[in-house]
């Protein structure tokens, strides 16, 4: 009787190595600093880390002062929108491994608003813009059966990518127009607008169509897709605001 | 007796003053509208100048002028002459409303497009219909062959 040996040992998984990369971070403290200036920071990281992972890391272990905005960390909560390497992103959906990581990353805070310290911008602008279109369903007629307002598969799916947004200002603060005139609604306002605009149980369509029809509204838009491109959500942005304007044109949706 | 006052139709909007015309609406519409038209009139000008027939060597000053006598070319002439100023001149004006930040030098240069644009378009348009295909003492091998019949 022959023991059983082990001829082979067990598959070890192969290590993944981490690497050392440096981050660019524009800092600003309004209780010090006349102008934001550049900081760079060494982070040991995985190719598996995001850039959120990397601004807690110089958080927690290298300068405590480093200020940003997030909560879930998971690409629902909008919280953590930023311009890495000039392209606005959310941290916690970029992975170390889709940068070039053989350059420095760059990351500062969303431009076109209000910038209050490090990487936090006054939202307050951007949100006022969202509450001047009517961002809530309006119904006054009463449902058919008195409970629902029902709607059929189609009726959904007209609007359904414009339900995805999270409101991150991702798309807004990278659009060329409102970077120079914050008073233009911006392409997350019109977002907002058209996933009511479009939605059949809405009563308040011709309404909402009025305040973007205004010379603020969705005229200006030059049709340059940075807003399509920044969405962490993959929403079209571009492409709603073209169907307002036609909505516009026609005068209904 | 209770009664619910309506909500207007429209709320009050950041532009306080509602001008009956929406300017920006019909500049975006004219933008595109003359867009597709220039396309046509643009290429349509540069075939039949540079390619049709002798191509580009038959360019000279009888080649305009026996164009410039002709009432279809003068039409599509001041067309694309009109249609493309405005175009430009518009264009050029939402480029100052984005990019020029106070409201003097925004003044200045969306006056100086303006007045540009009405110069070359009343120059233009004078040059089209009042051109002179033949005029009086020149040599007839630099003019237009029907001159000589005039």
């Amino acid at each position: 009787m022959s023991t059983a040996t082990i001829d082979q040992k067990p598959a070890v998984p192969e290590e993944i190595k981490s690497f050392t990369v440096t981050l660019i971070v524009r800092r600003f403290n309004p209780e010090v600093d006349e102008e934001p200036h550049w900081q760079d920071f060494d982070v040991q990281l995985y190719p598996t880390d995001r850039v959120l992972d990397a601004l807690h890391k110089i958080k927690w272990e290298q300068d405590g002062s480093l200020t940003f905005r997030r909560s879930c960390a998971h690409g629902i909560c909008g919280s953590d929108a930023m311009r890495i390497n000039g392209r606005n992103r959310l941290a916690c959906k970029t992975l170390m491994k889709d940068l070039d990581v053989t350059k420095p990353i760059y990351v500062e805070a969303i431009k076109g608003l209000p910038l209050e310290k490090d990487l936090i911008v006054d939202m307050e602008p951007f949100f006022d813009s969202f509450k001047e279109v009517q961002p809530f369903l309006v119904a006054k007629s009463t449902p058919v059966d008195g409970k629902e307002r029902q709607q059929s598969v189609a009726q959904r799916a007209r609007f359904d990518d414009t339900t995805k947004c999270i409101l991150c200002a991702a798309c807004t603060s990278s659009c060329p127009v409102f970077w120079t005139d914050g008073q233009y609604f911006g392409p997350a306002a019109i977002v907002n607008a058209h996933r009511f605009i479009f939605d059949s149980r809405d009563e308040n369509a011709a309404v909402r169509l009025d305040i973007l029809n205004d010379k603020e509204g969705v005229w200006r838009c030059r049709t340059t897709f940075n807003c399509t491109d920044a969405c962490p959500r993959g929403i079209q942005v571009t492409q709603a605001i073209a169907e307002v304007k036609q909505a516009i044109m026609r005068g209904k949706a | 007796m209770t009664s619910t006052i309506e909500a207007p139709r429209s709320p009050y909007t950041r532009s306080s003053k509602k001008s009956s015309v929406n300017w920006e609406k019909w500049g975006w519409i004219y933008m595109r509208v003359s867009g597709v038209v220039l396309i046509v009139l643009i290429f349509g000008h540069l075939f039949v100048n540079l390619m049709v027939g002798e191509g580009v060597n038959a360019l000279n000053f009888a080649f305009v002028a026996g164009k410039l006598s002709s009432p279809f070319w003068m039409v599509w002439d001041v067309l694309m002459l009109w249609l493309a100023l405005i175009h430009g001149g518009n264009g050029m004006r939402t480029l100052v409303n984005d990019y020029a930040t106070s409201r003097i030098s925004r003044g200045i240069l969306k006056i100086a497009i303006l007045v540009s644009v009405v110069a070359l378009i009343v120059l233009g348009t004078l040059v089209v219909f009042t051109f002179d295909p033949c005029p009086a003492g020149a040599p007839a091998d630099l003019v237009a062959s029907f001159c000589k019949t005039l």
